[in-house]
């Protein structure tokens, strides 16, 4: 059976989703074509993890109807989601760490040939699949991941965030084989970048507060119009105020260092050296393993560094545990959530876990003036806490304002921040970006990695950045744009072509030609 | 004036929905309350002779077990799980009934309460000290160590022997005191109730307790947060001992001889507890109040199956099935609040 384009391939209207008080979907509708590419776009909290968890029957709505193929479906389990024809690629790959790759295409019933068809396309031709799957970088299992869905051919594939996570140049070949696939099969794309969105999709509709509140024609010069919707008009002002806050220049150097480093060196990290100073926020920008997670776990205290020495305020420190870095005033907040959070725990908890020392006597936790600063922490960060009893029920941004209130409850004095607005909605991504102002405002001092070049200009005076290990740039705000930092995160010299720029070229080729 | 009104609807709204946040929150416990309540009443129904005295007998049979499964509940809430706590119990009991008879005295017996207890602690010490250093996985190095323990337990006497001091004895038997009003309450209940209550509510309020629930959620969170994860660890496996020994001591004090192998299957039954008292076996979930009405409610569908004369045998059987029944069940409540 042939079907007409303006015929749907999935038409999901009017679904509602509702958990106890909160409610995640109100009246949420999502109409893709055969052949598109359609963006799904919403803040955090708008509902657009809860309608990806319907479509793929993680999550059973209370309300609203799923027609796929002009037949109304209900999905109770992604196994019954893949049979319909929809299957999803998420940021964390579904892939067994104990088995080898062969070993887990057998798992999915998926045949070899296609599977290096698209690895091939992906730009991993000579991945060997009797390799442990443990034993691969975490971007190249992502790439298996997504190679394994698209050789099962899906009706429709959901692409969840993929590239969030991956180095510049896998993400570009993954948005060019995307793109490249259109006219076929459909693909529901969700990213926050809204550059991905405006190079290969056609349409994107917009969730807000568990609506959908628009769909939009992606053409050049949407993506206002797309973040006019997904924000409503509070946002513009909050990025107003980001803005003004941030870049208030260089820091005189005469002061102590909250920071030095020097010659700090592990397995991926070579002789890195800087200093961070009170009152600032310095960026750090690197592409995918460089050094960057050795530094922070070094700096945090989860791992001791091979050579170099660290001083603190001017007195030479060694953290053999995370507890030593606390407690020098070095605190850490995670990309990802997981790794900070008590899920199945209350807010409450989660925010006081790391500064009982701080509040307790002799070990007694002081209940009164726990519950004060807790309270003060939420309100500080505007932390939707209606679902407090566990924080596995908040959103993802919420989630990452319980690791920052955390610690900012306790008084900050030196914030390591690895990623901080990884997946997280433009809203809050500026809320943090203000607070990082503020804190640093305060007097205390900001050490931001970020895998969105944006925000060094954003959110930070000054940026180092690291390449093979490295510190091999150090430049003001004023200078780090887009351009200038990719280049050094490249460590090319001016003028030179990026990478990203050929890609881009590829991907502009690709779409004139499918046209 | 307007706003008084409304202030107090919505000071009413407010507490009624603390109260149904509460209920949600508690919704297990209470359910085990309501079914212990209800076992209570059909023992009752088939045995008449069921009274305030039988209450007393069951508090001071439960004792044991009750201090067991709290030891357990430490050590699982941590992310860990305990093989070791039978015999740890048989090694404490045995020492303390041997002890006791070679040393005949009142005084001497609170000398001896209180190196048996020592004594708790260093065996749980092994026990995280091994755990810790090794990274072994628990099950294992317990499993191990209860082969020891055991062994230890055959070494200070080979059959059921020895001696309980008096006081001992009379600290889990009878009412709390002959007077009106007081009769009524079995002394062994509250002797497990201060108990708990001078070690669990110091802990939980404690730096160590929230450690504790942090260490069982999420290792590296906690890890990351500044928690001292192995120290943790260590410190739950320590207490489970002294708790272990507590368990011994009323052994020694309810039997008045010391066993080198105890009757029932106290592992396995203080896991029962643990599970059927809404604590995850994953970790980081519960407290130490369900497993203590468990430890009841188990008590007494034993001692129902007497009454109907049922043999024994099929009462380990429908013990195994409930845990089993509870553990689906509690998985099916999770996948439903998580797709929920």
């Amino acid at each position: 059976m042939t079907l007409a384009a303006t015929d749907l391939l999935l038409d999901a209207s009017d679904v509602s989703k509702t958990y106890g008080a909160v409610v995640a979907l109100r009246n949420a509708s999502l109409r893709v074509r055969p052949g598109e590419v359609h963006a799904l776009m919403g803040a955090n909290g708008a509902g657009k993890s809860t309608l990806v968890k319907i479509l793929t029957g993680a999550v059973i709505p209370d309300s609203g109807r799923i027609v796929v193929r002009g037949r109304e479906r209900a999905s109770h389990s992604p196994a019954e989601a893949r049979r319909n024809g929809l299957i999803s690629v998420y940021q964390e790959p579904t892939v067994i760490p104990d088995l080898d790759i062969a070993d887990n295409l057998r798992l999915t019933d998926t045949a070899v040939e296609p599977f290096r068809h698209w690895l091939d396309e992906l730009g991993l031709p000579n991945l060997n699949l009797s390799t442990v799957a443990r034993r691969l970088p975490l971007a190249t299992l992502r790439i298996v991941d997504l190679a394994r869905a698209l050789a099962i051919e899906p009706d429709i594939l959901l692409l969840d965030e993929i590239t969030a996570a991956l180095p510049a140049n896998l993400s570009e070949r993954v948005l060019e084989v995307v793109h490249r696939r259109r006219g076929d099969k459909s693909i529901i794309f969700i990213s926050h970048r809204l550059i991905e969105i405006s190079a290969i999709c056609d349409r994107a509709t917009v969730l807000r507060n568990g609506e959908t509140v628009g769909v939009v024609d992606v053409t050049p010069g949407s993506e206002n119009r797309i973040v006019e919707l997904m924000l409503g008009e509070s946002a513009a002002e909050l990025e107003k105020r980001a803005a003004a806050t941030a870049a208030t220049g260089p820091v005189s150097a005469e002061r102590t260092p909250r920071i030095a480093a020097r010659g700090l060196s592990s397995a991926r990290l070579r002789d890195a050296t800087f200093d961070l100073f009170p009152g600032e926020v310095l960026g750090v920008v690197a592409l995918e393993g460089q050094g960057q997670d050795e530094l922070f776990d070094i700096l945090s205290g989860a791992e001791r560094p091979s050579a170099g020495s660290l001083t603190v305020d001017g007195k030479p420190a060694s953290f053999g545990h995370p507890a030593d870095a606390i407690r020098a005033g070095l605190v850490y907040v995670a990309a990802d959530r997981t790794e900070a959070l008590l899920m199945q725990r209350s807010v409450r908890e989660n925010i006081a876990l790391p500064m009982g020392a701080r509040i307790s006597r002799w070990g007694w936790i002081n209940l009164g003036s726990e519950r004060r600063v807790v309270n003060k922490a939420v309100e500080t960060l505007q932390i939707d806490a209606r679902a407090g009893s566990e924080v596995r029920r908040l959103s993802g941004g919420n989630q990452q304002k319980v690791t920052i209130a955390r610690w900012v409850a306790g008084g900050v004095r030196t914030m390591l921040c690895f990623d901080p607005t990884r997946g997280i909605d433009i809203r809050t991504k500026n809320q943090i970006y203000v607070l990082l102002r503020d804190l640093a405002a305060a007097g205390a001092a900001v050490l931001l990695y970020t895998s969105e070049l944006k925000e060094i200009q954003l959110a930070c005076d000054r940026a180092i950045v690291i390449f093979g290990g490295e510190v091999v740039a150090e430049l003001n705000a004023a200078d780090a744009d887009e351009p200038a930092l990719l280049r050094a995160a490249h460590n090319l010299r001016a003028g030179a072509p990026l990478p990203e720029q050929v890609a881009a070229e590829a991907v502009a080729t690709a779409r004139a030609t499918a046209e | 004036m307007t706003t008084q009104p409304v202030l107090a609807a919505e000071a009413a709204r407010t507490a009624r929905g603390s109260i149904r946040v509460l209920l949600r929150d508690n919704a297990w416990m209470l359910g085990l309350l309501v079914f212990m309540v209800v076992l209570l009443g059909f023992t009752k129904l088939i045995n008449p002779f069921y009274d305030i005295k039988s209450l007393q007998g069951l508090a001071t049979s439960v004792l044991p077990l009750a201090l067991a499964a709290v030891a357990q509940t430490l050590v699982v809430l941590a992310g860990g799980i305990d093989l070791s706590i039978s015999s740890m119990m048989a090694v404490t009991s045995c020492a303390a009934a041997v002890l006791m008879q070679q040393y005949p005295g009142n005084e001497v017996a609170l000398l001896i309460v209180v190196g048996v207890l020592i004594l708790g602690l260093l065996l749980g010490a092994i026990n995280g000290g091994l755990v810790v250093l090794t990274g072994v996985p628990d099950i294992i190095v317990t499993l191990a160590t209860s082969f020891v323990f055991a062994g230890f337990a055959l070494l200070v006497t080979p059959r059921p022997a020895g001696a309980a001091a008096g006081w001992l004895k009379d600290l889990v038997v009878g009412p709390l005191a002959n007077i009106v009003g007081l009769d009524a309450i079995p002394r062994a209940a509250v002797v497990l109730v201060v108990i708990v209550a001078v070690i669990w509510i110091p802990l939980r309020r404690a730096r160590l307790g929230l450690s504790l629930y942090a260490v069982g959620s999420n290792r590296l969170a906690a890890f990351r947060s500044g928690v001292a994860v192995r120290r943790t660890k260590f410190l739950s496996y320590v207490i489970a001992g002294l708790f272990g020994a507590l368990a011994g001591l009323s052994l020694t004090a309810s039997t008045g001889i010391g066993s080198p192998v105890p009757g029932p299957d106290y592992v396995l039954l203080a896991i029962g507890a643990v599970v059927l008292g809404g604590v995850s076996l994953a970790g980081g979930i519960g407290g130490v109040v369900g497993p203590l009405l468990a430890v009841v409610v188990l008590q007494l569908i034993r001692n129902d199956m007497t009454f109907l004369k049922v043999d024994p045998n099929y009462g380990l059987v429908a013990q195994g099935f409930l845990v089993i029944a509870v553990l689906v069940f509690g998985t099916l409540v999770q996948l439903r609040r998580r797709r929920a």
